[in-house]
């Protein structure tokens, strides 16, 4: 068990930034889930942590011992770090329990404490009897589990998962989802989770950092994430947030103010300290949209309604904003049509803070 | 409509008829007379070709010999590919392409110019060694001369094939699978001897087959350092046995050439055998992983490889400059005997070698320009065929050239000892007969890249070509051969400069009036006429290098792994 540290952590590759400028804080015995869209940096920030890259500038620290930064890097084999890879990566040419118990006979341990440990850990991944076969006779979950084992056998004081359920189909998904909750439950051990699908970051994590081109976008807990988006990328990323354009009329009070959006005045949640200013914009969620019984709101056209059981994706354009496109859900009874002129309001909303205004 | 599919029909079938008749004539008439000839002599079943070649005691010896710097070979090769592979595909050594073009550049270079090469390194008359003042008295017996000697060249021939053929195994290791290991606690060493070899071992025990079948064919090495000190190999003997019996003989040597045959087969069954066992395939396709750092070790390890270069190609090739340049044998180098007389002597007025040289560079020429052609349609039927037939007709352009030269050679003398039933023309004795068996031996070598060309090109191209309404013979010519060429010609290439120097076949083949480069070297070595040997390798080498350079003007448009000395 161990507390990770990321420090104003930088990876280059020759031509660009993979990763810049990231600073982490992970308590022992945290779950944190990396998020952010394709080729953001997560795997190369993974593989920082475990060694197999440099980094150019910054430091890592697991456990308070500094294994990473500008004295050198300590050895991906003296990190006690585990890691589960996306695609399992076990070795074709041991069985089941070769691959499971790699580390300790590595590590020379006695052959039968060594079995009952491989036993053990077969076992914590309810594989039991399946200690004989062969990576390749096995399914996708159960390679799955075998990589989990495997990396938990030795015990490690961190654990890295990259993606470990982006291959599997979405049933097993949903089962493996709950092992690994379950696991990080029995055994509190730290954990750094990759992954795309926001749903299972938000069912897993403690906290969540959002990455984007590198950077960290937002490190905070999900539904801070998802209420109080720290900046436009994250707005939109989680959840498929709306964004509007709005001047902010009246300084923060009680964590509300007032701002205009498209011509109708609306109070919004927003951080301590915010001041009148113009050029904002707020993040609102379908649940937040609704039809106009009265005369507050804005009006628009409905450009397209497509029925997709249960409820409808709505393109909306405001006539005060002809340029703007709002997607939204309406959930059944649907009564937008195509071409239908009609009035919405926005119930609520939250004012995402100026670029540069401290986290 | 049925006349236009007829036509559509009728353009395929035409191709693939004209590539069995090419595929028939070069690959299976050849073996099928071979059997003949040892089966049913004469048209009737007997044994007594057989039977004889099995009471001879000289069978016996040359088959041991034959096994045993088969198998030394193998192993010194497999030992020094595979570490070499290792360390340049692994480590973060330096200056890796240079190292790899280095290293690969012996298996361009005739195994009977590296004989010569090394003899005349080590030998009592080295005018390397005399530079010194430090070569053995005159008379004093060569230590290549020798079974040790005949394996460490060939441990250096084939290195170079079995590092290829690993490396590429190493380029396709994923690097999660090392990766895990390492975060499993395993350091460098031991990640290395416990994941990354054992995953090798398919490539490992390909290469080692493959080295083993070149090792037990090789001619041009066992003749140069067997011969003198009378250590017989089977190709060697049978290359006795024939100049010295002629036609009459020719029973005797098919059986050995079969021989030779299923003792190469017998390797590729074992590999074949071991390799169905362990099947570790690897699917997931991922980045190469992070070099190992070498640290400290690195200008060593650097030292250690470059020391290796040093031994196995600058040596020997100076060494050979060196010899080209004295007048005679046994005369020391210096700036006053120093002589441009050999280069004279085998390009001007030599018959035989001047008959050489003409032969062997339109023999090559003719051959790589054949193979190019019949190499694009006979890909397009391997690679985008429908037919499955098609795969045994990949196996059978590959039998030539996966049996060893001598069987080849006999089989084409069976072939055109007589007449050519209903037309009279006679092969035997006449160049022609070498140029059939280079044809038959040296198509696969255009063919194999022509097939990765194919499978690199987006078949939807050849589709577009076809809806916009063009035959096959029109797609062949405007779209599918401009697109396959670099690569054809590639192996073109390649063929020509394997073609250039070769003796196996030829050695058999020859006739006066039809030599080779390489018979004509043999016999100036043979009759101790080094010197001009030598003068003869370094031309050869010249174009070959030359060759290489012009060739990499190509790379650019080729799919990787095409040109075996680009990394
Ligand atoms: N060894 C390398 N050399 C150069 N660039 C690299 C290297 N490894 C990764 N990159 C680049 O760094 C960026 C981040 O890659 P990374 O694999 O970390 O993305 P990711 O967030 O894991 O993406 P995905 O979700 O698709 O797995 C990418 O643009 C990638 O091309
Ligand atoms: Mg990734």
């Amino acid at each position: 068990m161990a507390r990770l540290t990321l420090d104003h952590v930088t990876k280059s590759f020759t031509d660009f930034d993979a990763v810049k400028d990231v600073s982490i804080d992970v308590a022992d015995g945290q779950f944190l889930a990396v998020l952010g869209p394709s080729g953001c940096g997560k795997t190369t920030l993974l593989r920082l942590v475990a060694g197999f890259e440099k980094v150019t500038s910054g430091e890592i620290r697991i456990g308070g011992e500094v294994v990473s930064g500008k004295g050198g890097s300590v050895a991906p084999e003296k990190r006690r770090v585990g890691i589960v890879f996306q695609n399992y990566a076990l070795w074709p040419h041991m069985s089941v329990a070769e691959n499971i118990g790699y580390s300790l006979k590595v590590a020379k341990l006695d052959k039968a404490v060594a079995r009952q440990k491989v036993e053990d850990a077969l076992a914590l991944v309810n594989l039991q009897g399946l200690g004989e076969r062969r990576p390749a006779n096995l399914s996708g979950g159960q390679r799955q589990r075998v990589a989990l084992a495997r990396c938990l056998v030795a015990a490690p004081s961190l654990v890295l998962f990259d993606e470990p359920l982006a291959n599997l189909d979405v049933h097993l998904r949903a089962s493996m989802e709950d092992e690994f909750a379950a696991f990080h439950k029995r055994t509190g051990t730290t954990i750094v989770y990759i992954t795309h699908d926001q749903a299972e970051a938000m069912a897993l994590a403690d906290r969540i950092a959002v990455m984007d081109h590198g950077r960290l976008a937002q490190l905070a807990t999900p539904r801070e994430l998802y209420h109080e988006p720290a900046n436009e990328m994250v707005a939109s990323f989680i959840s498929q947030g709306i964004l509007l354009p709005a001047d902010v009329m009246t300084s923060e009070d009680g964590g509300r103010c007032k701002v205009r959006v498209l011509g109708t005045e609306l109070v919004v949640r927003c951080r301590p300290g915010e001041r009148p200013r113009a050029g904002a914009r707020i993040c609102c969620r379908s649940a937040d949209i609704e039809l106009s019984a009265d005369a507050s709101g804005f009006d628009g056209l409905v450009k397209r309604a497509i029925y997709q059981g249960g409820a409808a994706r709505i393109e909306f354009t405001p006539a005060a904003g002809p340029d703007l496109t709002l997607r939204f859900e309406q959930p059944d009874p649907v009564v937008l049509e195509n071409g239908a002129q009609v009035r919405l309001r926005i119930r609520s909303g939250w004012l995402i803070p100026a670029a540069g205004a401290a986290a | 409509m049925s006349a236009r599919i007829r036509e559509s029909r009728g353009q395929e079938m035409a191709l693939t008829a004209a590539v069995a008749v090419v595929i028939v004539l070069l690959s299976l008439l050849p073996m099928l007379r071979l059997v003949k000839e040892i089966a049913a002599p004469g048209g009737v079943l007997t044994t007594v070709a057989v039977e004889a070649g099995l009471r001879s005691p000289a069978t016996w010896i040359a088959t041991w010999h034959t096994l045993v710097v088969g198998i030394g070979g193998t192993l010194l090769a497999v030992l020094s590919g595979t570490l070499v592979a290792v360390l340049v595909s692994l480590t973060d050594i330096r200056g890796r392409s240079a190292l790899v073009l280095c290293y690969v550049m012996p298996l361009l270079i005739a195994p009977q110019v590296t004989a010569l090469a090394w003899l005349q390194l080590f030998g009592p008359a080295s005018p390397f060694l005399k530079l010194f003042g430090a070569a053995p008295p005159l008379g004093t017996k060569n230590l290549l001369y020798s079974t040790s000697g005949i394996i460490l060249l060939l441990g250096v021939q084939y290195g170079p094939l079995v590092f290829l053929l690993v490396r590429a195994g190493l380029r396709k290791l994923p690097r999660e699978l090392v990766e895990a290991a390492r975060a499993g606690g395993a350091n460098w060493f031991t990640v290395l001897v416990t994941i990354v070899l054992p995953l090798m071992t398919p490539s490992i025990m390909a290469a080692a087959a493959l080295a083993f079948v070149s090792c037990v064919g090789n001619f041009g090495i066992p003749a140069f350092l067997g011969i003198p000190a009378n250590y017989l190999v089977l190709p060697t003997l049978i290359y006795q046995k024939l100049a010295g019996g002629g036609p009459a003989v020719l029973g005797e040597t098919a059986f050995l050439s079969v021989l030779i045959g299923i003792i190469a087969m017998a390797g590729i069954l074992a590999q074949e055998g071991m390799s169905r066992r362990r099947d570790y395939r690897i699917s997931s396709t991922s980045l190469p992983s992070e070099p190992y750092e070498l640290g400290r070790w690195r200008p060593v390890v650097q030292a250690g490889m470059w020391l290796l270069i040093l031994l196995v190609l600058v040596l020997p090739l100076f060494g050979l400059v060196l010899t080209s340049l004295v007048p005679g044998y046994g005369i020391a180098l210096t700036a006053k005997t120093a002589t441009l007389d050999n280069y004279r002597f085998v390009l001007f007025e030599h018959d035989a070698a001047n008959r050489a040289f003409f032969n062997s560079f339109w023999l090559s020429i003719v051959a790589a320009f054949f193979a190019v052609i019949v190499a694009v349609p006979v890909g397009y039927l391997i690679a985008w065929g429908k037919q499955r037939w098609v795969r045994l007709l990949n196996l059978s352009v590959e039998l030539p050239y996966a049996l060893p030269g001598v069987v080849l050679a006999i089989a084409s003398l069976l072939l055109f000892l007589r007449p050519i039933p209903l037309t009279g023309i006679q092969l035997y004795n006449t160049v022609w007969i070498i140029l059939y068996a280079y044809l038959a031996r040296f198509l696969v070598l255009a063919l194999r890249p022509t097939i990765s060309g194919y499978h690199q090109i987006d078949r939807a191209l050849e589709e577009a070509a076809q809806v916009a309404g063009a035959g096959l013979f029109t797609r062949m010519r405007t779209i599918i051969f401009p697109l396959v060429a670099p690569a054809a010609i590639a192996g073109g290439l390649l063929i020509f400069m394997t073609a250039l120097s070769e003796l196996t076949v030829s050695a058999l083949l020859w006739s006066s009036g039809a030599e080779t480069i390489g018979v004509v070297m043999f016999s100036f070595e043979q009759g101790g006429d080094s010197n001009y040997a030598a003068a003869m390798s370094v031309i050869t080498v010249a174009v070959t290098f030359a060759l290489m350079l012009v060739t990499n003007l190509l790379a650019p448009h080729l799919p990787s792994g095409v040109l075996p000395w680009r990394d």
